[in-house]
């Protein structure tokens, strides 16, 4: 529903991996595998002031899009952060 | 018997001056008798600065630094200085994973190639008096303290300190004194600019014993090394960080 309202359809689910796989590749102890739609970033053990800057400017460069430590601090899980990069881009 | 703090009868330049610790300067140099050349890029807050000047005789240059001609000529026209401070700085956060070349030339265009051009033309033109003191806003960042994404600063700032190092000895046969003040955070609207909640700084104000500082104290050490209180004083670098570094 919530895709649907924002204009997301079906042909972003292969987005959503990229910007998943992307967003693994800031990590460098953590199993890519474990990023998943769902999961909460902020609770992965690795995660640090340092990524989340690495996925400020990953998302710059990738997507042309400016995030704020902001969108970052509200979202809990991959699927928010992507909806915001969606949003935008 | 004369004050060895005053500035009065200095004639001063300082970049930068249209905001923060550049303009903060500004004012409180005037305070103290000094006459003002206030250079910066913005018409509008440049004149906000001048209007709050102590004084009589400041003169104001709206000025990008890195125009070549433009400076040029400025200093063909400029008075002869007692004092320089080279305010004119930016900041960019960027983990270095991801640093581009124009993000660095970005940085050092105004932090480092600015300051360090007029500088040059100043030289070669014999703008500065002897027995003059020149003044760099460099940073904690500049080899003292690391903080993540904070690379291109922290060169920008380590390459000023650095440079200025070797213009105070090729200085001193002038007896033109050469000195670089190194502040931690202070509360400037280049600080709001960052991308940080109220409460984040305020997490990170506990590191300092002292607290952040404010433009003024800042300004009031420029002043010092402007005075002849510090005509013995050339290549320091005084640190401006309420206690940081001491833990």
């Amino acid at each position: 529903m919530l895709c649907l309202l924002f204009g997301i359809n079906k042909s972003n689910s292969m987005d959503i991996n990229h910007f998943i796989a992307n967003f693994a590749a800031q990590f460098d102890d953590t199993d890519p595998g474990n990023f998943k739609t769902e999961t909460k970033f902020r609770e992965i053990d690795e995660w640090s002031s340092l990524i989340a800057l690495s996925v400020i400017a990953m998302v710059d460069e990738e997507y042309d899009v400016k995030l704020k430590g902001e969108d970052i601090r509200t979202s809990q899980t991959l699927n928010d952060l992507y909806l915001i990069v969606a949003l935008r881009s | 018997m004369d004050n060895p703090f005053s500035l009065k009868g200095k004639t001063i330049l300082i970049t930068g001056a249209s905001s923060g610790i550049g303009k903060t300067t500004s004012i409180e140099c005037s305070k103290l008798g000094a006459k003002i050349i206030l250079t910066g890029r913005n018409t509008k807050r440049l004149e906000e600065t001048m209007a709050l000047l102590t004084g009589e005789g400041h003169q104001l240059k709206v000025l990008d630094l890195n125009i070549s001609e433009a400076v040029s000529e400025f200093i063909e026209n400029m008075p002869k200085l007692d004092g320089v401070v080279y305010c004119a700085g930016t900041q960019r956060t960027c983990p270095i994973k991801f640093i581009q070349r124009e993000d660095i030339d970005k940085v050092f265009e105004t932090n480092f190639f600015a300051n360090i051009n007029i500088n040059t033309l100043l030289l070669s033109k014999k703008k500065i008096n002897k027995g003059a003191s020149i003044v760099f806003i460099s940073s904690i960042a500049a080899g003292i303290v690391a903080e993540v994404g904070n690379a291109i600063y922290s060169a920008s700032k380590g390459a000023l300190s650095s440079y200025a190092k070797v213009l105070a000895l090729e200085m001193s046969s002038q007896r033109i004194r050469v000195n670089c003040v190194l502040p931690g955070m202070v509360n400037t609207p280049l600080l709001k600019k960052l991308d940080v909640e109220e409460d984040q700084l305020k997490e990170d104000e506990k590191r300092y014993p002292l607290g952040y500082g404010n433009p003024e104290d800042v300004a009031y050490s420029v002043i010092y090394l402007l005075s002849d209180a510090t005509k013995w004083v050339t290549g320091s670098n005084l640190i401006l960080d309420g206690g940081l570094t001491l833990k």
